[in-house]
């Protein structure tokens, strides 16, 4: 099963709704709770991240037998060093960001801690690609 | 008599919109929920890197973003400290998804204490 949610940048009030749908979707399934919530957080972060950072993006979910994978891709920025935008603390996100509770370094290292596989892509100026698994049953 | 005299470890609903002098909104109040652990964070990434489940969150936070991490974490009680009014977006978000409000003027340290001293537990 595929499905395609578009991520609006700068939208707040929007940020949440592809992992409030997903998150409904796998309960109807009876997917098991603690992996839904694994999936879900690391979505969120990564749709906060889009949001927060991105002009455009888009979520591409695929639900197979065996795990659920998730693909962001957005029109952004882009991120020039992602090993240091995946430790814990580094952030160069907005006041804006801030005061709605995110931006202070936690996403990427929340994100990779949650799924069971992590991949980032990212091209500066171009945009990003964050591809993440998450196994059933594991 | 308090209740931590009577040695009870966890309170309703009702019971900490009292303690809290709090005002409840959103999703219709569980009268069978107990709650036992609590978490207070104005940091919704730190929320949201907790594996525990069945907690109530306490914020001095006041934004739409604040009910979807309580609703990816699977929190149904909030706790909305310093006096922030949720606006009608959070309200009906919270309704959507069964989570129930508590909007409470004192602040996010003076509701800890209050709660810890009625014997919520933190989870670390």
């Amino acid at each position: 099963m595929n499905i395609k949610f578009d991520i609006e940048g700068g939208n707040f009030s929007s940020a949440g709704l592809a992992s409030s749908e997903v998150k409904r979707l796998l309960k109807q399934l009876n997917i098991d709770i603690k992996t839904i919530k694994r999936l879900v957080v690391a979505m969120y972060e990564a749709e906060v991240n889009i949001v927060a950072h991105a002009y455009q993006g888009e979520a591409d979910v695929e639900i197979n037998e065996d795990h659920i994978k998730v693909v962001f891709t957005d029109h952004g920025p882009g991120i020039d060093d992602i090993d240091l935008a995946m430790q814990k603390g580094y952030s160069t996100a907005s006041e804006q960001v801030r005061e709605m509770g995110f931006g202070a370094g936690m996403g990427l290292p929340n994100i990779k801690s949650h799924a069971d596989k992590l991949n980032i892509t990212s091209e500066v100026g171009k945009g990003t690609r964050v591809e993440i698994i998450c196994y059933l049953n594991a | 008599m308090s209740l931590k005299t009577k040695n009870i470890n966890h309170l309703t609903v009702h019971s900490i919109a009292q303690v809290v002098n709090g005002t409840i909104s959103g999703a219709p109040v569980d009268t069978e929920q107990k709650i036992e652990y609590a978490f207070a964070s104005d940091l919704m990434s730190d929320v949201l890197m907790l594996d525990t489940n069945d907690i109530t969150l306490i914020t001095g936070l006041a934004n739409p973003q604040v009910i979807r991490t309580a609703e990816m974490s699977d929190i149904n009680l909030v706790i909305i400290a310093r006096d922030k009014k949720c606006s009608s977006e959070m309200i009906n978000l919270a309704r959507e998804n069964n989570i129930t409000i508590i909007e409470t003027p004192y602040s996010v340290f003076k509701v800890s204490g209050l709660l810890y001293n009625q014997g919520i537990k933190p989870i670390f």
